[in-house]
Order: C-alpha cells, then sequence, then structure tokens
C-alpha cells in the first residue's frame, strides 16, 4: 500500500498530539542509541559481578547472609566502573588539576584514530560500499607517514605536511585500489577490504624487519623515531593527545561539507542509496567507486599519520591497534553522520582510556570492554530487541 | 456460491485502506471492482483471501459469517485467486504446479503426477484450455501460464475466484481470450470477481460493476456506461480520455536508429537489426508486449546497454560507444520505465532528485560547491510549475504517490534542453488525472519541434498518443504503421505478424 499524500493545498495547522510526540521520540534512532550503550553497560556490569572473586564467595552462603552478596556485586560493579570513569573522564582522586583532567586527555588521545578512521567509513557506508579495511588503510597511511617522518631531514613546515600527505596518499591509494578492482572486475568490497588488511599487516611486519624502515641495529620489527620536524605539535609534554585532534575536528567538518554540501558527496549518496537510478542519471558508477574508496582510505590514512606522527612517535606492527574494526563500530553507532561519528569515537576513546585504568586498579579483565563494545552493536543491530527490553512501543508500520 | 462482503473496513495507521465496503458477488455472474492504483481494491481483496484481517465488517458466504486466518482458509472455504504477479515455479511442469500445496499421493506418500495430470487435462479439456501437464511452466507464454494459475484455482474446486489485475502482462489477443474464459466459467456457475482499471476490459464482460475510490464505495454502474463515465466515477471529476492533440508539425528527421543489434550477457540476441526514425515534432511510439526488446532499445540509446551494434544518430551524431552522461549532454531526456527502481533515489528530497542528473554544474554546483538556494528556487518553481503535490520540496520521494513522483521525474528531464525524449511506460501504474497530466506534457514537448519516442504496452495509449507506431516482437521490429490502424491488425503484429500479412 502506498502512502497517501497530503496535498499541498492542505494548510491546517497540524494538531500537536502527546502520543505523536512520544511515538517521534520513541522512533528517533538517537534514543535507540543510547539505549543501546545503557543496555550494553549494565551487561556488562553483570559480567562484571560475574566474574569477581568476593561476588562467587558471597553467593555460596547467599541464603544465610544475603546483603554480603548484594554488597559484593555493588563493590564489584561500582568500582570497576568508578575506576573506568576516572581513567577516562576526570580522575578526582588526582594529586592536582593536571593529574585530575589527565584522563579525558588520554580519552581524546585514543579518540583521535578511532574517529578519523570511522568517518573514513561513514562516507564508504553512506555510498553503500562496505569498508572493512580501514585497518589495512591506517596501516599504509602509517607506513608512508612513518618512512617520510624518519627518514627525510627537512625543515618542519615542508616536513611535517609532506608526512601527512603522505598518510594520507597511502590509504587513499590503498582504498582506490580496491574501489578500482570492484569497478573493473566486480569483485566483492567486502571480500578484498578484508584480504587487504592481511596483505597490509604483514606487509608492515616485513618492512619492519628490512632496512626500509627497520631502526639501525634492532632486532625487533621497530623503526627509528621520527624527526621532531615530522611529529604533530604537542599540546604539552604531560599529555599524549596532540595537535592531530585539532585535525580530526577539521575532519569532521570536512566530511559533514562533502557529504551534504558537495557535489561529490551528493553523487557518492546517490550511488549508496539507488545505484541503478545513479547510473541512469549518467553517474559514473565505477569512477564514484574509487573516489569513495579513495576518501575512505584518505581518513583512516590520516589517522595512521596521527599515530606514527604524533602519539606513538616511532612505528610497530601494532600501530593500526584495533582501531580499524573500533572504527566500523562507531560508524555504526554514529549512524555514518559525521557529528555523530565524532560523539561515537569519543565515546570509544573512553571505554580505551577506562580500561586501562579499570584493570590496573580493579583486577577487571580489559576483555570487559571488548564485551561492552560488541554489545551495543549487537543492541544497535536489533532495534526491536531493545524496544522490548525497555517496554516502548513497536516502531510505526512494524506491524505491516 | 454467493459472496457477501460487509462492511468491511482496514487500516493502516491513519490510512484507511478501505472504508465501510460493502461488495455481493452471485454466482453466475462477473463483477467488476473498478478503481484507480491505490483506491484499496487490493487491499480488499486480501483482506477476503485472509492475507489481511480487517479492522471492522465481516465476510459472509451463502449468508453464513466466515473467517479467514490466511490463505489456506480461503481455499478451503471455496475462494481461488489468481494473481497479478503470478505464484507458479517456472522449472515444475504444469502438472506439479498444479498439485502444489496439495500434493495427491499413493500408498506410502509416493507422488501421484498421474492424477495431477489427470486433472489438470480434465479442466484443461472442460474450458478448452490446450494445456499440456507436462511442459515446464517456464517455457509457456504469459498467457498460458495464467491459465495455469487458473486451473490451480479450479481444482481447489474454486466457487468464488477472484482476478486480480490478470491483464497487465498479457497481449490484446489473450486479454481477448481471458475474456471468454471468464465468460465460460460464469456460464458454469462460479462468482467472478474481477479487479481492473482498464475500462474496455469492464465494458466487455462486466455483469454488475463497483466502484471503489480512496477506499470507499462511490456506487455502482452499468456496463453500458459510456468510458467517460466510468472514468468519471473512478477519479471523481469529470475527465476526458481522449488525449488532445493536433496534428503534427513536421520537421527534419532529427533522430535514426540503424541496423541496430544488441546482446544480452548471456549472448542472446535481445536486439536484431532495428531500424527507426523519428522526425522533429513526431510521436513515435514503440508498442508490444512487455519483454520484447523496448527496455533494451531505450537502454541502448541511452548508453546503458553494454554489446551493441549499429548506430543511433541524434542531430548526425553518434551516440553508440558514448557514456550515459554524454549522451544525457547531447540533449536526450530519459523517462525509465522504473521510476523507483531506475528514475529516483527514494531516500532523496524532492529537491535533490530534481538534479539528480546535473548536481555537478552549474546553476547546481559552483565548482564542487552546491548552490542549495539556486536549488531550492528551482525545486520550488517546479513544484508549481509541474504540480507536484507535496507537503515541500523537502519531502522525499518514497513519500509520494507514484503520479507525483513520475511528476518529479518529468520535471527533471523536461527542464533540460532536449532535442530527443525517450519515455518508457511514462503511465504505467498511474491514476487517471495524472495520466492526463503526462500526456499533456508529452504532446507539448512534441510541439516544441522535439522527438519523441514513447514505449508503450497497452494499446489505447498507444494509438492515441502516436503519430506512429512500431510494433516490437522477439526484438525485432514487425512493422511501423500510422496511429489509426485498427486494433485488430495492431494485436495482431504484437504477436509476431506482420502489418501486410495481418491486414490480408
Amino acid at each position: 500500500m502506498s502512502q497517501q499524500t497530503p496535498a499541498a493545498t492542505d494548510k491546517a495547522p497540524r494538531k500537536i498530539n502527546g502520543r505523536e510526540v512520544a511515538n517521534e521520540i520513541f522512533n528517533a534512532p538517537w534514543l535507540l542509541t543510547v539505549l543501546a550503550v545503557v543496555a550494553s553497560f549494565v551487561f556488562g556490569g553483570i559480567l562484571i559481578a560475574a566474574s569477581n572473586a568476593n561476588v562467587q564467595s558471597t553467593a555460596g552462603y547467599f541464603f544465610a547472609r544475603p546483603t554480603d552478596f548484594l554488597s559484593a556485586i555493588w563493590n564489584a560493579v561500582y568500582g570497576a566502573y568508578e575506576a573506568m570513569f576516572r581513567g577516562s573522564i576526570w580522575n578526582f582522586k588526582g594529586a592536582d588539576i593536571v593529574a585530575q583532567l589527565k584522563p579525558i586527555t588520554e580519552t581524546l588521545a585514543f579518540a583521535t584514530p578511532i574517529t578519523l578512521s570511522g568517518l573514513g567509513l561513514a562516507v564508504a557506508f553512506r555510498s553503500g560500499l562496505f569498508n572493512i579495511g580501514a585497518k589495512g588503510q591506517i596501516i599504509f597511511g602509517a607506513m608512508l607517514s612513518g618512512w617520510v617522518g624518519i627518514n627525510l631531514d627537512l625543515p618542519f613546515w615542508i616536513h611535517f605536511p609532506l608526512a601527512v600527505l603522505a598518510g594520507i596518499v597511502g590509504g587513499a591509494l590503498f582504498g582506490a585500489l580496491v574501489g578500482f578492482l570492484k569497478a573493473a572486475t566486480g569483485a566483492n568490497e567486502v571480500i578484498l577490504t578484508i584480504m587487504f588488511n592481511y596483505v597490509a599487516a604483514l606487509l608492515l611486519t616485513y618492512v619492519l624487519k628490512t632496512p626500509i624502515l627497520q631502526a639501525p641495529g634492532a632486532i625487533n620489527p621497530v623503526s627509528a623515531a621520527v624527526r621532531d620536524s615530522a611529529k604533530f605539535p604537542a599540546f604539552s609534554d604531560q599529555i599524549r593527545v596532540h595537535t592531530g585532534f585539532v585535525l580530526m575536528l577539521i575532519c569532521v567538518v570536512f566530511v559533514w561539507w562533502l557529504l551534504q554540501r558537495s557535489s561529490i558527496g551528493f553523487q557518492f549518496r546517490a550511488l549508496g542509496h539507488n545505484p541503478n537510478a545513479a547510473r541512469t542519471a549518467g553517474i559514473n558508477i565505477g569512477l564514484t567507486y574509487v573516489l569513495v574508496m579513495a576518501v575512505s582510505g584518505a581518513l583512516s590514512g590520516i589517522a595512521g599519520a596521527t599515530q606514527v606522527l604524533g602519539t606513538e612517535k616511532f612505528l610497530t606492527t601494532g600501530v593500526a591497534a584495533s582501531f580499524g574494526f573500533d572504527a566500523i563500530t562507531v560508524a555504526l553507532l554514529g549512524r555514518n553522520k559525521p557529528w555523530s561519528v565524532l560523539a561515537a569515537g569519543v565515546l570509544f576513546g573512553g571505554l580505551r582510556a577506562g580500561a586501562v585504568t579499570m584493570q590496573a586498579n580493579q583486577g577487571v579483565p580489559i576483555d570487559i570492554v571488548l564485551v561492552v563494545q560488541s554489545m551495543i552493536v549487537l543492541f544497535i543491530a536489533a532495534p526491536p530487541l531493545v524496544r522490548a527490553m525497555f517496554f516502548l512501543p513497536k516502531q510505526k508500520g512494524a506491524a505491516k | 456460491m454467493k459472496l457477501e462482503l460487509r462492511g468491511i473496513t482496514k487500516r493502516f495507521g491513519s490510512l484507511v485502506a478501505n472504508d465501510n465496503v460493502n461488495l455481493v458477488a452471485q454466482p453466475g455472474q462477473i463483477h467488476c471492482l473498478l478503481g484507480e492504483n491505490g483506491a484499496g481494491k487490493s487491499t480488499l481483496m486480501n483482506v477476503l483471501y485472509g492475507l489481511y484481517q480487517p479492522d471492522g465488517g465481516e465476510i459472509l458466504l451463502d449468508d453464513q459469517v466466515v473467517k479467514f486466518a490466511g490463505p489456506g482458509d480461503a481455499m478451503a472455504a471455496g475462494i481461488g485467486m489468481v494473481h497479478q504477479h503470478f505464484m507458479l515455479i517456472p522449472v515444475f511442469t504444469v502438472a506439479e504446479n498444479v498439485i502444489l500445496g496439495h500434493e495427491p499421493t499413493k500408498r506410502g506418500g509416493v507422488l501421484d503426477l498421474d492424477a495431477a495430470r489427470k486433472v489438470v487435462r480434465e479442466v484443461s479439456d472442460r474450458f478448452g484450455f490446450d494445456i499440456d501437464p507436462d511442459a515446464l511452466v517456464g517455457d509457456l507464454p504469459v498467457g498460458v501460464q495464467q491459465r495455469v494459475e487458473i486451473i490451480k484455482a479450479l481444482i481447489g474446486d474454486a466457487k468464488v475466484l477472484i482476478f486480480d489485475e490478470p491483464t497487465a502482462v498479457l497481449t490484446p489477443q489473450e486479454t481477448d481470450e481471458l475474456m471468454s474464459i471468464m465468460k465460460q466459467l460464469r456460464d458454469a456457475g462460479t462468482a467472478i470477481v474481477f479487479i481492473t482499471h482498464k475500462l474496455r476490459e469492464v465494458k466487455e464482460v462486466a455483469d454488475k460493476i463497483t466502484v471503489i475510490r480512496l477506499g470507499k464505495v462511490v456506487g455502482e454502474a452499468n456496463p453500458e456506461s459510456s468510458a467517460n463515465e466510468l472514468a468519471s466515477m473512478m477519479v471523481g471529476r469529470a475527465v476526458d480520455l481522449d488525449v488532445e492533440k493536433a496534428a503534427p508539425k513536421l520537421g527534419a528527421s532529427s533522430f535514426a536508429v540503424k541496423n541496430l543489434n544488441a546482446w544480452d550477457h548471456n549472448g542472446t540476441k535481445v536486439l536484431d537489426d532495428i531500424n527507426l526514425e523519428i522526425r522533429e515534432g513526431e510521436i513515435l511510439v514503440i508498442a508490444g508486449v512487455q519483454g520484447n526488446g523496448q527496455t533494451e532499445l531505450t537502454e541502448a540509446i541511452i548508453g546503458m546497454h553494454g554489446k551493441t551494434t549499429g548506430s543511433i544518430e541524434l542531430d548526425g551524431k553518434e551516440l553508440i560507444g558514448k557514456s550515459v552522461k554524454q549522451v544525457l549532454d547531447l540533449g536526450v531526456g530519459f523517462v525509465p520505465e522504473d521510476r523507483t527502481e531506475d528514475g529516483l533515489v527514494a531516500d532523496f528530497t524532492i529537491a535533490e532528485n530534481l538534479m539528480l542528473d546535473r548536481s555537478d554544474r552549474a546553476p547546481f554546483a559552483k565548482g564542487i560547491s552546491l548552490q542549495l538556494g539556486v536549488l531550492k528556487e528551482f525545486a520550488l518553481a517546479k513544484l508549481k510549475e509541474f504540480d507536484i503535490r507535496a507537503q515541500s520540496i523537502e519531502s522525499t520521494a518514497a513519500q509520494l504517490s507514484g503520479g507525483n513522483q513520475q511528476k518529479v521525474v518529468l520535471a527533471r528531464e523536461l527542464s533540460r534542453d532536449l532535442r530527443l525524449l525517450v519515455a518508457s511506460q511514462p503511465t504505467r501504474g498511474l491514476d487517471v488525472g495524472s495520466i492526463e497530466f503526462v500526456h499533456e506534457q508529452i504532446v507539448a514537448t512534441r510541439d516544441k519541434g522535439i522527438p519523441v519516442m514513447i514505449v508503450a504496452t497497452e494499446l489505447d495509449e498507444a494509438t492515441q498518443l502516436g503519430d506512429r507506431i512500431a510494433v516490437m516482437y522477439r526484438g525485432r521490429v514487425v512493422g511501423v504503421v500510422p496511429a489509426d490502424t485498427p486494433r485488430s491488425i495492431l494485436g495482431q503484429m504484437m504477436a509476431g505478424i506482420s502489418n501486410t500479412e495481418a491486414a490480408a
């Protein structure tokens, strides 16, 4: 049944109906997103409690003294999440203001590459390309940035931009290759990007064991330090977050502009929503695949550059960490919208930063954070589940 | 068996698809349910068939209230349905398809195909269907496939038979044959409900007509009423079905297709030596049953068909080998057959859809920066000019009715500088009001001295709109004839008989 269109002549002011407003809120995806995050933390709390030794031992005499059991649960869960809060936002037990505020800077340090890469994936997802290759694209960006940053000796004003540009080019080319193969041969981009992640990771291991990038005299696969002239300027010596964070914010604005205000982004979105109509309208599909993947890869390439030129300052095989896969979740959580991706990126940065403190202070395994992250994905992918858990009314039209 | 629907109401959210509908189908009677697309005919039949549960009202069979939880119940009660899109399995034989769902078995659960064949032959002989029970359904022509559907319904002992838009896919001859089958069934005592929006068919077979509009029964009509009267009831205002157009002012022959051949990706020839030409200020209609190469012909013109040989010339410039964009830039306007699939991006706003093929150039883009202000003004102007009914230019295309979607496509294509307009089934699935509008726009385009090619599957549209008609059959052009060629000859040409033979 097609929807009937109210005639344009129908100018009667719409009555505001409380139920309708409530429905709109319940149907808004952001509420579901928030609820999914909340539900995941609750679930994480259950796991923390269940895996806690105190909780397990007090459960043995639950019927004798149930209060022991309940307070053990409270202590375990509260302790863990308090540690996470202190590790990611504000350490109220810190000695001075710098120590108190350091956690939030840690969060932003982690958020920088995750958000950049998440933006890249959002561009690809919006264009209908399921790019799983952020990891490989980060690695390629990091490799090229690293090589320029370590091996060239130039003044800052040339060296730094050149090193960042190398990262952009590295990611873009590695991404564009996928777009090209898809356009030319019809290969599936999901499989290509997954496989290219291995190619990139193994290539990085290889070049870190050869004189191309390995530090002179080193035995481990580690590069020499990046020259000072190629580093992202620091805010302060005491914190890890650096001016790469500012570049990330610029990228958020750029991606918003690209998708919403540029003709190229318009064609990306047209391709994503309806490739047939895009083709019929004269949009060159093959070329657009290549462009989408180049932009997507370039953003992950910048993520690689911020890691090697700002945070790590030298190159190891772990440069991409789990950022590539976190980025998928972040793009999903942010529903491929640049500003929401930023918010999701900061949340994930916080989880990363908090997990470290949580493990150090409370002995809660860092894997709990992975579970929470995974649960977020699960809940977002299954909106009816979240609706049922929070007793929200069914979505309008879902019964059709 | 007498079927009665009493006060049926069906709502989807705030939309009332059926509002207190009453209908009585008597045995030995063909009852036509006439209404535009979206009037609620199919919803009503789906309620009757147990696919939807009504929000109010009741269904009575021989004055007994019945309730159907699903199609199974409806079939068991003696209601059969011939769907618009056949529910057949192409790789099964006729007999296998017919017994699907209630397979007769021999002892030990062995399928009794002989019994199935016998039943098929029996029904086939009784109505003169001439169907081989062992033929694969996929190999049969559409008209015959439809008869398989009918047999399927009949052996389920259907006393009430519903035909849901059965003629959409048939040639005029096949339609005539279907009409006579329906009459035979009626004479054998079956109650028939015939759902359609085609007035000619209604006038031919109906014993009783119920007209439905916006979910409500607006009245019953006499089969002797004129087509214009019926259409007016259907639309709710006076309509004139005839396309008003003056004699064409022909200019130079600016568009020519010569020796065009095309193959699909399996290597099967889909266009076979096509030769056509269209003069400025002329409408050439490509008539034919769907799937005889019309789609491939338009794709070849627009530059989307892969393997082609021959030549397509517009203003002396060769189109073959050019990209879609280059073809559009040469002034080809294209209204695709499936507007939701190829013509529009459903999730985009009306404004965005209006610049879909010009998003990278002036006036909509400066460099690569979109000029949203310009777009807004353009969209507002087109909304008015093409009478697109929408809440705003920010409404998405998916929110529009079919007619308004088509107006968006036309507005986009006609606001470029055209040298040729290619429109594939431009009125398919549209309401009468939108059809009138689309026809007017097409004739106006012709009168600007632009050659126009229309692909039409309905003869009425072909003869009314066209200045000349080219009939296609299996990838070939059977002949090009004047628009006043009799229906019977056009019908035979659509079955592959050349016009000289057909006239003989």
